[in-house]
């Protein structure tokens, strides 16, 4: 039995009407019209769904989308301030950390995570929490450098990152 | 000229992808559109002996349910390429019929208006079976395929030279039993297909297309007797490739059959453990080779036997990957006799198909323990023995004496131990060697390993391309070819800007629909840039001949006093004169801006590789530690450097999953046990080490004008040989390992197992 219910993505008002069991991945793929979230896997081991939730990245097909109710969403799509790419994005691009492109939201949205918290992880640490998704064409080399050499320019132009202290 | 050909420019396909624009087959929506849930065989071998999809068809929501008997007057699916009569009787349908022969094969189609109430039909669906004996291994004895039909439809076999007199005169002779399990290409983006009948003007479309589209288009009309004209198919973005991603499935046939018969637009989209069970997987062999030698380790002879596990039906390739596995795996050596048997056996699991080196990886795991076996038995170094084998430089181009692909196999050109003295250089092999000892000492058990090969890639026989002028000035490309995000669109681009005088992010590439063009190889086997980008380069030199000589018309200036830069046509020498850009060109003259273009080749061309690997083993957990891994490769010309190597980092993460880690394993009665990601294991970037690659032009193919050879599967093809050499140097017992993946249990028993 589907019921109405509204969530909060990338700071709009969503108004979804699903039943229950809908995983949040596919409400915001099919009520909130936003496709960048991708399923690779739906038993949470992929992480190619990984959305931000209250600033913490979620694998959104573990929750069910009428959990998320009052939850801050943040997907893909809210990444780019216009036409203008955010550092992670930029960074992705250059190191040539994306090839076929499923996987990247979720990547993005992991380094989304850490750019956001301000956090600083080691060589080591980046490498474990980068290990919870999966990639099946680069070899994780580019995508560890991209995501790195974003935080670093973070920390070097703290102006620009202004989303590092909301 | 901008010299954009060669260059590490960004790629043109980043941005949508990147921002979550990308279009997957997953994110298509069409008006109106049924859900298609399959219901899979749960028995591995059996007789259908009852149905009940009563309660199925009662679900509200649900719009039809088929099963084999409603869709009897189809045909099986057919082989890409013209394939041997005894092949045929072993094809799949669309559904089954009467008999199932592996877990996961599709039985009921099930169309709903919703993706979670087809899922819920699906398991209100009972099938009851008669079960037979179940093949599993297919080195064994043959099965029953079907009745008054085994499970061997055909045995392949090639060879060259006097093998006997090779063994009668041998110094010793070396007999080894190896095995390559079976692990596939795996996407993370699972299969998806959309059909949707276009009743207006008499179209079907399949949307969630990838690989071969054009020749995917002809077999498809040939199955539904439709015309080419009537049927399209189209690319969106695909989630990778791999070789398995783009062939031909049941469920492809059976979106497009009901949106036929229902009306309306059917979308499927495959689920995670659907795919481990039902798309394509991909390289169990077991080979029993024998090798000739003299005394100074050189290969005198080689014959080889072997199995190959191709499941529970011959899919879309036919018998390619036994064909490619014998007349590739001699690889860089000269071997003056050799003989192989490829016998291709049907079992109850999954079909299996091409997976990015097909036949290479599986050959070279085996010639490349062979070596380090003669190296081990004449207690010489292994790399002098590769040394000794190898096809000398002046020997190019060296015909083998085989086939492959139905071609010739004739090396065209390379420097087999150019490549090796600089890959050794570059790893520090000898002072690894050094350091290895020392470790050795104190109780390490530390290894190198190497795997030296030959690839292919540029089968011909043609592909064209076309180009043109839009009327805003900017460039596009239309091609058959496909992206599977490999990076076609940037490298197409690459080669006609270089040849242009434009910016390359000024050309948009058309790739993927097949009724923008009516031909196109596709992208597979490392073709698309060989291929299409010559034809795309004739095409380009067409096109600027053609501006050049309307240019010179509208500007009174002879034709080899111009130039073309940032799509502006002037004057060569100072920047006063007269110029007109592309775009009031193409104004001016709206139907003479285009070109088509051409490539054509007889032959394929054959890059070559080193994997030099460093392991460590804990002898406690069993596991394998990859400390170092160099892979240097020479692709004759890299179009795009970082997209060379972006396809080798990828390349050998997927090698690595099949020599440590991906394993489809299955129970004693067929029951399939990888059917999620915690039980196939993907390399995570945890498993996957810091990857050194050397990208070396030192052979350019003389078969081609830009000298490109193809860059897509190098970086896999010698993963399994190199740390399986690596790891049975570890253990100081260069014959202990015999089977592929290294998982801990099988490392365990080398441990302690004999030497």
């Amino acid at each position: 039995m589907k019921q109405p219910y509204h969530l909060q993505v990338n700071g709009r008002d969503c108004a979804v009407e699903a039943e229950p069991r809908k995983i949040l991945a596919d409400v915001l793929r099919e009520d909130c019209g936003l496709t960048g979230t991708h399923i690779g896997c739906e038993h949470g081991v992929c992480g190619a769904c990984t959305i931000l939730l209250d600033g913490k990245p979620v694998r959104s097909c573990l929750v069910f989308g009428i959990q998320a109710q009052g939850a801050d969403i943040r997907t893909v799509e809210g990444l780019a301030d216009g036409d203008e790419l955010h550092p992670l994005q930029q960074a992705f691009m250059e190191h040539h950390a994306l090839q076929c492109g499923f996987c990247t939201p979720g990547f993005l949205m992991l380094g989304a995570a850490l750019w956001e918290s301000g956090a600083k992880p080691t060589e080591a640490e980046l490498q474990a929490l980068l290990s919870s998704n999966l990639c099946r064409c680069t070899g994780y080399g580019n995508i560890q450098k991209a995501i790195a050499s974003a935080l670093d320019a973070r920390d070097q132009a703290p102006k620009r990152s202004g989303e590092g202290a909301p | 000229m901008n010299a954009v050909l060669g260059r590490r420019v960004t790629r043109l396909e980043d941005r949508p992808l990147l921002t979550g624009c990308g279009r997957f087959a997953g994110d298509m929506v069409f008006e109106g559109q049924l859900y298609m849930r399959i219901a899979r065989a749960t028995c591995a071998h059996g007789r259908i002996a009852a149905m009940h999809l009563d309660a199925a068809k009662a679900l509200p929501g649900v719009v039809a349910i088929w099963a084999g008997d409603d869709i009897a007057d189809l045909p099986p699916i057919d082989f890409r390429d013209p394939a041997a009569t005894a092949l045929a009787p072993y094809r799949q349908t669309i559904l089954a019929r009467e008999r199932v022969r592996y877990i996961g094969e599709p039985v009921v189609a099930i169309f709903a208006t919703d993706a979670y109430i087809a899922e819920d039909a699906a398991e209100l669906i009972e099938i009851e079976y008669d079960e037979y004996p179940v093949t599993l291994d297919a080195s064994g004895p043959l099965g029953e395929f079907a009745p008054g039909l085994q499970t061997e439809p055909i045995m392949l076999e090639q060879g060259y030279g006097d093998i006997a007199a090779a063994f009668a005169r041998a110094h010793a002779v070396i007999e080894l039993t190896l095995k390559i399990g079976r692990h596939s290409g795996v996407p993370l983006e699972t299969r998806g297909a959309i059909g949707r009948y276009d009743a207006a003007n008499d179209i079907l479309e399949l949307h969630g297309a990838a690989k071969v589209p054009h020749r995917n288009q002809e077999a498809m009309a040939r199955f539904f007797g439709r015309d080419h004209a009537h049927l399209h198919l189209h690319e969106g973005h695909v989630g990778g490739g791999f070789g398995i991603r783009g062939e031909l499935y049941p469920e492809d046939f059976l979106v497009c059959l009901a949106a036929l018969r229902l009306g309306r637009p059917v979308k499927w989209i495959e689920d995670r453990r659907e795919h481990l069970m039902a798309a394509n997987h991909s390289r169990e062999q077991e080979h029993h080779i024998r090798a000739a030698i003299d005394k100074d380790g050189v290969v005198l002879g080689l014959e080889d036997e072997f199995f190959h596990d191709q499941g529970a039906y011959i899919r879309t390739h036919g018998a390619r990957v036994v064909d490619l596995t014998i007349g590739m795996l001699p690889g860089p050596y000269r071997i003056p006799a050799y003989r192989a048997k490829g016998h291709m056996r049907l079992t109850n699991k999954t079909p299996a198909a091409t997976y990015r080196s097909p036949g290479r990886y599986e050959g070279s795991f085996v010639r490349e323990r062979l070596m380090d076996a003669v190296a081990g038995r004449l207690g010489l170094d292994p790399i002098i023995v590769r040394q000794r084998n190898l096809v000398p430089k002046d020997a190019m181009p060296y015909a083998r004496g085989l086939g492959a692909l139905g071609t010739d196999v004739v090396l065209d050109s390379g420097d087999y131990a150019g490549l090796l003295d600089k890959a050794l250089k570059r790893f520090d092999w000898r002072g690894r060697q050094a350091a290895i000892q020392a470790r050795r000492a104190k109780g390490e058990y530390v290894g190198l390993g190497i795997c030296m090969f030959v690839e292919k890639s540029g089968l011909g026989p043609k592909d064209g391309a076309r180009i043109g002028v839009l009327p805003d000035g900017g460039i596009e490309i239309v091609t058959g070819s496909a992206s599977l995000g490999q990076g076609v669109e940037t490298a197409l681009a690459q080669i006609a800007a270089d040849t242009l005088g434009v910016d390359y992010r000024s050309i948009r590439v058309i790739h993927g629909q097949t009724d923008r063009i009516p031909y196109g190889i596709g992208a597979h086997a490392s073709r698309a840039t060989v291929l299409t980008g010559n034809a795309t380069h004739q095409a380009a030199i067409l096109l600027r001949e053609t501006i050049m000589k309307a240019a010179a018309d509208l500007l009174q200036l002879p034709v080899a006093s111009l130039l073309i830069r940032d799509s502006i046509v002037s004057a060569r020498e100072g920047g006063h004169g007269p110029s007109i850009s592309l775009r009031d060109l193409a104004v001016q003259m709206p139907d003479a801006l285009h070109s088509e273009g051409w490539f054509h080749t007889d032959h394929m061309t054959y890059p070559y590789g080193v994997h030099l690997a460093q392991v460590c083993l804990d002898a406690e957990t069993c596991l394998t530690k990859v400390e170092s891994y160099l892979v240097a490769y020479d692709v004759g010309r890299a179009v795009n450097p970082a997209m060379v190597e972006g396809q080798i980092a990828g390349g050998f993460a997927q090698g690595l999953g099949g020599a440590l880690y991906e394993e489809f394993r299955y129970d004693e009665r067929g029951e399939p046990l990888s059917v999620t990601f915690a039980d196939y294991l993907i390399p995570t970037l945890h498993e996957v080490p810091a990857l050194d690659i050397l990208v070396t032009e030192d052979a350019p193919s003389p078969l081609n004008p830009l000298g490109i050879k193809g860059a897509g599967e190098g970086g896999c093809t010698g993963v399994g040989a190199a740390i399986a050499s690596a790891v049975a140097d570890a253990l100081q017992k260069p014959e202990a390992v015999k089977t592929l993946p290294i998982t801990p249990q099988r490392l365990r028993n080398m441990l302690r197992g004999p030497a």
